[in-house]
């Protein structure tokens, strides 16, 4: 089992949930396959789309919901299945 | 001789020095936000300083080169990586045939800037190859790069040389807080004097809707207007004029709340007061400010103004008589 932080491509405000009234796209400890929606950032009028880079178990979140995060912060850790 | 766009970054777009001469008529200047880093880029390419080149905002694209040619990066620190080797910014290097050229996160700064020996082939619109999203002008088909756009180059001129490198002295330093200097004006006395002195006495963020047509601002406290019967032509709001026309870099507060530095892909006037105007020399800095970063406002006069903007232009002719 290998261990992928995962992190921010660009600076911006991240969101774990589609819209302020959903559920998250992912919780801690559920399984995300490779290309899965992870959250969004927000940043120049864009909201864009964070994808799971690989299959696994998205162990935790590291970032909050609406927090601002520079480029390369860590925002949570992907177990990657085997 | 082409580049095929894998990955067009966040908003990548093509510019040059921008299109003199229209905002009369609604037409922005466009072109790089930092000036600068872009004609850097070019110069040590050999290439004319205002040959086309890929603006890259925030994060870089991803790009397969069809032939080799030799490239330049400046501006905001993002490393170059080709076939994933990591290359130096701010330094002419080589893209083999069939390579890959890509990005890592920024670092610094906001924009880089990539230029190609010889330049980036679209047609020109009146005067410029710089691309004006919002009037679908200019540029690759009006718009910012997509996955698989196609970039034309012209022909390479074979004068680039491998290894050239910016001057330490000439590299830009980049922060996470920065000073703008302003000229405070035209409209500013229509602030109490309270406000005057607050806006320039505290930190203000860079909100995340900054781009290419304008960077807004947020945190600071919400400036008051001096109470008034609107004059005919002026809308309700204390923050509304009659219709005038906004310089690049003039900075309007609508109701007070939030300022916005015009930048070169801003509207050409409107009804809102402009309380001061960002001295041309530092534009280019504002274009290399990430959302969320801090910008305190500096007062200067016309006369600092201007001897800022002279050392700014010893700093293109030093550029332009690099070694």
């Amino acid at each position: 089992m290998t261990t992928q932080q995962i992190q921010a491509p660009f600076p911006g405000v991240f969101y774990r949930t589609p819209s302020p009234d959903e559920p998250v796209y992912v919780e801690e400890g559920q399984a995300v396959q490779a290309g899965d929606v992870i959250g969004l950032i927000e940043v120049m009028k864009q909201f864009v789309e964070l994808k799971a880079e690989a299959s696994g178990t998205l162990v935790s979140f590291s970032a909050d919901n609406e927090s601002v995060l520079e480029a390369g912060d860590v925002i949570g850790t992907l177990e990657v299945n085997e | 001789m082409s580049i095929d766009v894998i990955k067009p970054g966040l908003a990548s777009s093509i510019q040059d020095k921008g299109r003199e001469g229209h905002y009369h008529l609604g037409i922005p200047p466009s072109g790089g936000m930092d000036q600068r880093s872009l004609i850097a880029a070019n110069l040590l390419l050999a290439n004319h300083e205002g040959a086309a080149v890929l603006e890259c905002a925030l994060m870089g694209p991803e790009l397969r080169f069809s032939e080799a040619r030799k490239v330049a990066a400046c501006g905001a620190e993002m490393t170059p990586r080709v076939n994933g080797e990591v290359r130096p910014l701010n330094e002419v290097f080589e893209v083999p045939a069939g390579a890959t050229l890509s990005f890592d996160f920024v670092k610094a700064g906001a924009r880089l800037y990539l230029a190609i020996e010889g330049g980036i082939d679209v047609p020109e619109r009146l005067g410029s190859r710089s691309t004006y999203a919002l009037g679908s002008l200019g540029g690759m088909q009006g718009r910012n790069l997509q996955a698989g756009d196609t970039l034309a180059l012209l022909p390479a001129h074979g004068r680039a040389s491998v290894g050239r490198r910016l001057p330490s002295s000439l590299v830009p330093a980049f922060s996470k807080q920065y000073q703008l200097r302003v000229v405070p004006g035209l409209y500013a006395h229509r602030l109490t004097s309270e406000s005057q002195a607050q806006f320039y006495a505290e930190d203000w963020t860079v909100a995340s809707e900054a781009d290419r047509i304008g960077y807004r601002m947020k945190g600071g406290t919400r400036l008051s207007f001096i109470d008034r019967e609107p004059p005919f032509g002026a809308g309700d709001d204390p923050s509304n004029i009659v219709d005038a026309c906004y310089p690049i870099g003039s900075i309007q507060v609508p109701s007070g709340s939030e300022p916005i530095i015009l930048h070169r892909d801003a509207v050409s006037g409107g009804g809102y007061a402009m309380i001061g105007t960002v001295i041309s020399a530092d534009m280019d800095t504002v274009g290399q400010i990430q959302p969320h970063q801090k910008v305190r406002f500096v007062q200067v006069t016309l006369e600092e103004a201007l001897a800022a903007r002279a050392r700014y232009q010893e700093v293109l002719e030093q550029l332009r008589q690099m070694a």
